[in-house]
């Protein structure tokens, strides 16, 4: 078998860093100091809970399996920085950090990753179903591609009771092959749906390549999006700005009535499909070309260049995560099973 | 077709389907319908059930969506979720197999997957059945595959009047519920008051008393009893015929106290007998009223093949009003234990 090493890109942050000359970071993305600082702490606190989920799995205490998402941070805290908690988002089998970066409780999410009556789903969800819809987080799901449909009927909603929010829709590069995002992708074009359709493109759909399973044409990922007429944004995956910049984009275009717009990231997911994968489709060498260009401390680093922050908030905000993490997860392991007499409950409302 | 004599006001099963959509758009904004040909095509679609609808509530409420049915049902889907209350339509029931990841993944599970408080009203109107040469992939009958899947409500009205008042409860529950009409329906007449009138899930409907053997029957089989039983009843044998109308909720009861009654149970519907809901209704009958039976129940039911295309093929793949005849008289005549194989 032959297996090619994805490169990643030269530096990290350069597209960032780029746009930095002669500009600072507050001015470059219209952010208070306060909201940036917020960026590193959440991918730092969505870190910490994958770090825990994986550890916790390794020790038999998660059930089914658990799809971590360390090294794609930026991407889930980039886009959601762009919404309010009015919009919505959709969310894929790798979600715990989509519905964190929008502001699911962590505990709640810990406690149905451990299958508590105290969750998010009363333990009947697991790591794949968390949801909080008053926070528009309609829901990650254990379908590749299944939260697409929703997601336009989201932004269908949103449209016709003009209520002005709007949809991202997550999804990873395994779904650009499933046949419903070709269907809503038209959808919401010829409606001029408020909703981003945001790829995160990891290299793998579980061990598949995208070399191997993905047709595009000389136009790359974005000629997808052209084949719709929509406009598309390619951004660096591992440039949590980057990201803000590129679905900021989005979203302005979604709130002015302009329709759908697709992002394209590309980034790296450090550990392999689910917790336990065997690896054998990746070489080891590449994970660690990409942990070079891992998101939580390049971005720390531009930070204290940027004099928002001293290394010292940096290992504070790391060791709060850590803190706030294993309280979650202490609330977890002291919640109770779910009864098995709530079994039937709410099947119907 | 039954209850025409005592009409005060007559429609069609399509008008009477029409008048429901068109009263609950009126009463409530949220209210849309998502479907293909559902507006500009013919004045209201297919079938004429959306007639005038796009008129009187415009593009936005009426959508004629492109030929994307995983797409436009997970569209009502979110939309459900975001505070509408869609009526999504499939114009071949032989369609929503390609929507079958949202509705039984998706709309079927959401609420009780993410702890049961999540409001889903989202309706699935879909025609579907044989009789009019349709062939294999316009013609199937798939209510026992919704009724199998956990968190759908199925819903079979069999008349206007029914059509009409079930259609209003579906579109003000909050739940996914999967409203399955005949194609040989629409076109049939019966009262239908003008009124404002609900019809509740879980009550089935009896069509005809008789003391001799209980038939339920569904959607089309309904009338197809009905024939039977004119015949029967010169030979002396009275059918009671049950019309479910919901098959989830299921009116267990109605059933169970009729075959106290009469002791046997005939069961029919146009879909293939194996693992089709006449299984079901068999299975509960015998829990609730397994003393009561005189004689093995039967079932008469469509084949186990596709729906065929030619007339004379067609006729025989689905189950005919002589052959509830043959099997009421097998019922009350005596049926040897192990009944007959297929």
């Amino acid at each position: 078998m032959t297996r090619v090493v994805r490169q990643p890109p030269a530096q990290p942050l350069a597209r960032t860093r780029a746009r930095l000359e002669g500009t600072t970071l507050v001015e470059l993305t219209g952010l208070s100091r306060d909201r940036l600082l917020g960026m590193y702490q959440r991918m730092a606190l969505i870190r910490q809970f994958e770090e825990q989920a994986a550890a916790l799995y390794r020790a038999g205490r998660i059930r089914g399996v658990t799809h971590t998402y360390q090294g794609q941070e930026a991407v889930a805290v980039g886009a959601t920085w762009c919404l309010t908690e009015e919009d919505y988002i959709t969310s894929t089998h790798r979600g715990h950090a989509h519905v964190l970066a929008k502001g699911a409780d962590e505990k709640r999410c810990m406690a149905e990753l451990m299958g508590r009556a105290t969750g998010y789903c009363r333990g009947r969800g697991g790591s794949m179903h968390i949801a909080d819809l008053s926070r528009g987080i309609l829901g990650a799901n254990g379908i590749v591609g299944g939260g697409m449909g929703i997601a336009v009927g989201s932004a269908l909603a949103s449209d016709l009771l003009k209520n002005g929010r709007v949809t991202v829709c997550f999804f990873g590069d395994g779904a650009l092959n499933q046949g419903i995002l070709h269907e809503v992708s038209n959808l919401a074009a010829i409606w001029r749906l408020p909703c981003v359709f945001l790829c995160e493109n990891n290299f793998y759909g579980m061990s598949g390549p995208v070399d191997n399973m993905l047709a595009l044409g000389p136009d790359g990922f974005k000629g997808r999006a052209q084949a719709f007429g929509l406009p598309a944004v390619e951004c660096d995956g591992m440039d949590v700005i980057d990201v803000f910049l590129g679905v900021r984009e989005g979203v302005e275009r979604a709130r002015a009535g302009e329709g759908p717009t697709y992002v394209f990231t590309h980034t790296y997911r450090f550990l392999g499909h689910h917790v336990g994968d065997p690896l054998t489709y990746r070489d080891k060498e590449e994970p660690e070309l990409w942990r070079r260009l891992d998101p939580i401390p390049n971005f720390g680093r531009l930070l204290v260049e940027q004099g928002l922050a001293s290394t010292q908030d940096l290992a504070d905000w790391d060791q709060e995560a850590s803190v706030r993490i294993a309280e979650a997860v202490r609330y977890a392991e002291s919640s109770p099973e779910p009864s098995r007499d709530t079994l039937l409950e709410g099947l119907f409302g | 077709m039954r209850g025409e004599q005592i009409e005060e006001r007559s429609l069609t099963y399509a008008q009477a389907l029409n008048e429901a959509l068109r009263e609950e758009m009126q009463r409530d904004a949220r209210v849309i319908l998502l479907g293909e040909d559902i507006g500009v095509w013919g004045g209201g679609g297919v079938f004429g059930v959306t007639k005038g609808l796009l008129e009187e509530f415009g593009a936005e409420r009426v959508r004629d969506t492109p030929i994307s049915e995983a797409g436009f049902t997970g569209a009502g889907l979110g939309a459900a979720l975001a505070g509408l209350r869609p009526v999504v339509e499939f114009m071949y029931v032989d369609f929503s197999m390609l929507a079958m990841d949202q509705i039984c993944n998706q709309a079927a599970k959401i609420r009780w997957m993410l702890g049961g408080d999540v409001s889903v009203p989202l309706v699935i109107r879909a025609q579907q059945g044989a009789g009019r040469g349709n062939g294999p992939q316009h013609s199937q009958s798939l209510e026992a595959w919704y009724a199998h899947t956990p968190g759908l409500k199925v819903v079979m009205p069999s008349t206007p009047y029914d059509a009409k008042g079930l259609l209003k409860t579906a579109i003000r529950d909050d739940n996914p519920v999967v409203f399955l009409e005949h194609k040989l329906l629409y076109g049939t007449r019966g009262p239908v008051p003008k009124e404002d009138y609900t019809i509740p899930f879980g009550q089935a409907a009896i069509v005809r008393q008789g003391r001799h053997v209980t038939c339920v029957a569904l959607s089309y089989q309904v009338h197809k009893a009905l024939e039977a039983a004119d015949v029967l009843a010169e030979e002396g044998i009275e059918l009671e015929i049950i019309d479910p109308r919901t098959l989830v909720p299921y009116d267990r009861e109605t059933v169970a106290r009729s075959i106290m009654k009469t002791g046997r149970l005939l069961v029919t519907h146009q879909a293939p007998e194996r693992a089709g809901f006449a299984a079901e209704v068999v299975m509960c009958a015998l829990e609730d009223a397994f003393d009561y039976f005189d004689a093995p129940p039967l079932r008469v039911c469509g084949k186990n093949v596709p729906i065929p295309y030619s007339l004379t093929l067609e006729a025989a793949a689905i189950p005919q009003t002589e052959d509830l005849v043959r099997a009421a008289k097998r019922l009350v005549e005596g049926v040897p234990l192990g009944g007959r194989r297929s």
